[in-house]
Parts: C-alpha cells; structure tokens; sequence
C-alpha cells in the first residue's frame, strides 16, 4: 500500500490526470452499465451511447490537430465520412460471404480507420504546408469535395468482388454496377447507404474511446507529441532546432484522421440508412465546439465536454431551435473571456489560484 | 456558340464572386483575420430585401438602400463586439470566433425568417436584346458584371486617393506603425468592415436575383468560394480579388459544363488547392517571408 502511494507521489501531474481520464471513463462506462442492467434506462438513453462514444473519438481526435498540433481544421468530418462509408462497404461486404457480426465490426473498424489515414496522408501532405487561416480553408473546401466524391460513387458488392463506378457526370445509376442476382447494392450516389445492419454496441464504443485515449495520451506525451508542441508554440524555433517540421505535423494529422475514421466506422454501423450530408460542415463545427468548450489540447476535456453538450441538447428537445443559436454565443464568449486579456485578468482576480498553478506561475 | 454562352454565365456569376471577394480581401488586407461571417451578412443582405419588396411592398432600389444600411450596421457591430476584443489575441482564436458569429447569424436567420427556402423575385426584370442572334444575355447578368466592374474601380480609386483608403493601407502595411503615425486603427478596421459588409448587402441582392432561393445557408457555398477568389487573386490585393473572382467564375461554369456536373465545387476547390501550393500569394499577391 505504501508503494502505491509512494509510486502516486512521484508521478508527475499529467500523469495523474491521464490516468485519472482512464479512471473515469472506465467509471463512467461501468455505471452505464449497472444503470442499464437494472433496466433504469429508457430507450432514449441507450440510442445515444454510441454516438456519444463517436463523438468522444471526434473530439479527442480533432483535439490532436486543433489543441496539440495547433492547425484549425475544419474538415474533420469529411474523416469521419471516409471511415463511415468505407467501414459499411467493408461490413457489407463481409456479411455477404457470411463472415460472424464480431469479425465484421472489427474489420469494420480498421478500414474505416486505414481509409481515413490514407485520406488524411493524401490531404496532409500538401496542405500542411500552408500556414493558419489557409490550412483552416482547405480543409473546408476538403470535407466538401469528400461530400460530393461520395455523392457520386457507385458502390456494389457479389461473387465477384466489389464492384466500384465514379458517377462524375451524374449519368450513371445502380444497375450499371453489373451485380449478379445475389449482390447487394451498398453506396447508391446521392441516396446514400440503405439496409445497413446496425452492429455498433455500447461495448465497442467505450473500447474504441479508450483506444483513442491510448493512443491520443501516449501520442501527445512522447517524443514526437513534444515535437508536435514545439512546432505549434514557434514553428521557427522547432525547425532551427532541428525538428522536421513536416513529418511531425504529418503524423499528428494522419493519427487524427485516422482516429475520426475508426469513430466514422462505428456512427456508420449504429445506424441503418446514411448520407454523406450527415457530415457537413456543422457536423465538423459541432466537433469543434466540443473542443473548443473542452479546452484546447486538453483531452479531458474534451470527453467532458462532448458528453455534456451531446445529452444537454437532447434532454430540451423542445429547445431545438435554439439549441444552435446558445451553441454559438456560448462559443463567442468562450473565445471572449479566454482570449481577451482584459477580461482575462478580471476572471483572474474574482478566482483566486491555486496553489499549484500560482507555483508554476 | 455554347462555349462563348458559358463563357459568358461564367463571368457573370464571377462577377458576383467578384464583389464578395473584394470584401473578403479589404476585411483580411487590413483586419488580417479571415471573417467567417461574410458570408452570411450575403445572406442577410438577401433577407432584408426580401422582406422590404415583398412585405413592404417597396421598390426594388429601396430595397437595396435598405439591405446595404442594415448590413453596414451588422458588420460594424459585428467588428466591434467579437472581433475587437481578440485584437491582440492569436489568429485561432479570431477564426473560431468568427466561425461562431457566422453560425449565430444563420441560426438567427433560421428562427426570424425559418428553414423553408423563400422564393426570391428578382429586382432586375429587363431583358437584354437578344446578342449576336443567339447569345441568352439576361438583365442580371449585365447589371452583375457593370456593378462589379465599377465596385472594383471605386474601391481602387478609395484606397489610393482618400484619406480614409491611405489609413486603410498603412494599417494593412503595417498596424503598429501606422498607429504611431496618428491613424485611429480602431476606426479604420471598423470602416473597413462596413465597406466590406455593404459590398455583401450588394452581392448578396445579385446572387439572389441570379439564383432566387433564399434559404439561411444561402450565403455560405458563396462565402468560401469568393474567399477561394481573393485567395486565388492574392488575398489583399483588389485587382486580385477582381480576376480571381472573374477566372473562378469561369473555371466553374467550364467545369459544369464540360467535366462534370457533380463535381463542379470540387474542381473549383482543387484549383484553390494547386493555386495555394504552386503560388502561395496568390496570382497578383506579393510573397512576404517569415521573419524571426
């Protein structure tokens, strides 16, 4: 026992609060599940576990490119478009050669998370040598070219082997897929995705947030996320250093990507019938809010904050008109009273600090 | 003939693009910060002009009057209670916030004025006589393009010969110096945004009668692509912001013409991509390197 508290006290504090963040979503996944057990939730609380577990990844994710690499972007659900479709052509696929749910899903998963990946290589590569505001429009201008790619694909699957048309001048329709009699149609262009088996489970969700967290905690406190760090705190600095400026940007926006792929792949499989207009821009500026809310570069926070603003809005259904409208004033005056120096000294004075943050200045 | 009937619905349309861009570049030459909202003060533009024609019952030119006075105000106000707060603040910040204000005016319009598309009727009725035979020239187009032409030249003829337009270009030169030469540059940026938020009143009055659905997300899609325009033309620049505007007019109706009708706004997107990496400053921009 004294080891214990011994080994706690020589930990640094992010260390603490890393664990601490496991600690809670742990907790927080076994009380869910004691309440649901006991048959204490209605069927309006189970729907949202999943996507709240996707947008936990979403937002810890984009947490890593807009909060630890420092680069706003504004496309994050074009990612999460890329894993939803690709992650239900994979499971589609596999459930016509007849593959078990667990394989399926898992499969799933991973190539929604390796499509995403390699979008985000793709996009990555050239855009990250923009700088700031730049950067923020191209990944605007990627997340809409991803809507109208998928609004334009043509995707089948039989004996076989997947079957694949570009529909660019509209002109194509399903049935010049060339399916045999058995095959299923998967993406049908504007229409989307129809007749999907939903396979997400609660379970999968919370493990796929503590992968995030995982690989998100383990990412940012290494080498290469203190490389990351140094090039968002001054890119001069980092470089004259010795930091290859491109290859660390690059491996936080790929792992990002990728991460939104894998939560993409499971908002995919909760759901029966998806269009590419579920991941417009809003649904990347939702994204944002959250993590913005949460904190920049702060993980915790992040999972804190998607969960509270996810359930929030749902518990005053009536409200949902404003819900938008309080969404963006809440932003504006978050970004007010954290960036505005004047205000920033009043708040400073009515909350006195801590001993630990007064240590450190 | 088609190509030369493209061509032309291509320019037309720049045009309009045209006139955003112009009030994205001054708002970014000067403010250095990329006003997210822009767009929507397109829309907004758009919306009071609706309402004073079709509510009001009041002519076509009061009700351009009207939408460049309200918009002014927006945008002044705008500036002065989110985005002068964040003067000393990191560029992040001024762009998250302005991406908040830009969902707080297209929420607002959504509860003022709902989500069901309005049916906007053109304030530009008159039919051009029929050009060359077969050329389809309609009144909008025209009144596009001349407007434009003339926006362009007025705000080129302000910025190098008033007092104002000088202030403007000091502070975009540079703020601090400019400061210590006696320029309000708190004043100036707030100019700046009214100029910039009329010229959206007005583009926002063509783009609706060129296209007469008037919907909260109207301005959007027009937003990016105006800030693709000046981005393309070098972000700063108003001749820039001109032809950028005019040649992505062109490249999209092209595209929808030729290429693809899917994929017009990707092309469009993509040639914002590639103009970005092979000229970072734009085609008439001026490279300015890093500094330590």
């Amino acid at each position: 026992m004294k080891q214990i508290s011994a080994y706690f006290k020589q930990m640094k504090t992010v260390t603490k609060i890393d664990y601490a963040t496991y600690a809670g979503v742990v907790l927080a996944f076994a009380i869910v599940l004691a309440f649901q057990s006991a048959g204490l939730l209605n069927r309006s609380i189970t729907g949202m576990l999943v996507p709240i577990c996707c947008y936990v990844c979403m937002a810890v994710s984009l947490n890593l490119t807009v909060g630890i690499l420092g680069e706003l972007s504004l496309g994050h659900a074009g990612f999460m478009s890329v894993g939803a479709f690709s992650g239900v052509v994979a499971s589609m696929s596999l459930g016509f050669t007849g593959a078990g749910d667990v394989v399926r899903l898992v499969l799933a998963l991973v190539v929604g998370a390796a499509m995403a990946a390699l979008a985000g290589v793709i996009v990555g590569v050239p855009v990250l040598r923009l700088r700031g505001d730049y950067l923020a429009i191209v990944t605007l201008a990627f997340g809409e070219i991803i809507k109208e790619l998928l609004n334009s694909l043509l995707v089948g699957f039989d004996e076989n082997g997947l079957h694949i048309l570009f529909n660019y001048d509209g002109s194509r329709v399903v049935s010049d897929l060339g399916l045999t009699e058995n095959g299923v149609e998967i993406i049908k262009g504007a229409q989307g995705v129809a007749g999907n088996q939903r396979l997400a489970t609660f379970t999968v969700g919370f493990v796929l947030v503590m992968i995030t967290l995982v690989v998100v905690l383990n990412l940012v406190r290494s080498r290469t996320g203190r490389a990351v760090m140094a090039i968002r705190d001054n890119r001069l600095a980092a470089e004259s250093v010795g930091i290859n400026v491109t290859k660390y940007k690059l491996i936080a926006f790929v792992v990002s990507a990728a991460l939104a792929g894998a939560a993409g792949a499971l908002y995919g499989l909760n759901l029966s019938s998806l269009s590419s207009t579920t991941f417009d821009f809003n649904a990347s500026i939702l994204i944002l809010v959250y993590v913005v809310l949460g904190g920049l570069g702060n993980i915790w926070g992040s999972v804190v904050a998607t969960i509270v603003l996810y359930v929030l809005p749902e518990a005053l259904r009536e409200f949902d008109n404003l819900r938008m409208l309080v969404y963006a004033i809440v932003l504006i005056l978050v970004m007010l009273a954290t960036h505005n120096q004047r205000l920033r000294a009043l708040l400073g004075r009515l909350i006195p600090k801590r001993k630990g943050a007064a240590a450190h200045g | 003939m088609a190509f030369l009937q493209y061509l032309i619905s291509g320019i037309s349309l720049g045009s309009i693009y045209a006139i955003i861009a112009l009030g994205y570049t001054m708002v970014y030459g000067i403010a250095k910060m990329l006003n997210f909202a822009h767009g929507d003060v397109i829309m907004v533009g758009g919306y009071i002009s609706f309402c004073t024609t079709s509510y009001l019952d009041l002519p076509g030119w009061v009700s351009v009057v009207f939408a460049v006075v309200v918009c002014t105000v927006l945008g002044v106000v705008i500036e002065g209670l989110a985005y002068r707060p964040l003067r000393q603040a990191g560029s992040l910040a001024v762009l998250i916030t302005a991406i908040g204000v830009s969902y707080l005016l297209q929420n607002a319009a959504q509860l003022i004025w709902g989500a069901t598309p309005k049916n906007f009727t053109s304030l530009i009725n008159f039919q051009v006589p029929e050009f060359l035979g077969r050329l389809n020239v309609s009144g909008v187009m025209l009144v596009t393009v001349c407007a434009c032409v003339v926006i362009m030249l007025g705000l080129t003829w302000f910025t190098s010969q008033t007092k104002m337009g000088k202030a403007m270009r000091a502070c975009s030169e540079d703020r601090g110096a400019a400061q210590l030469m006696g320029i309000n540059v708190n004043r100036t940026i707030s100019m700046t945004f009214a100029i910039g938020s009329a010229l959206a009143a007005i583009a926002g009055v063509l783009l609706c009668s060129y296209s007469p659905v008037l919907q909260p997300t109207t301005g959007s899609m027009p937003g990016i692509k105006a800030f693709t325009a000046a981005v393309f033309g070098g972000i700063g620049s108003i001749p820039g912001a001109f032809l950028g505007g005019v040649l992505l007019g062109i490249i999209e109706a092209m595209a929808r013409a030729y290429l693809s009708s899917n994929l017009a706004n990707s092309i469009v997107f993509v040639v914002l991509i590639l103009v970005l990496l092979i000229r970072p400053a734009g085609l008439l921009g001026k490279y300015v390197p890093e500094k330590v």
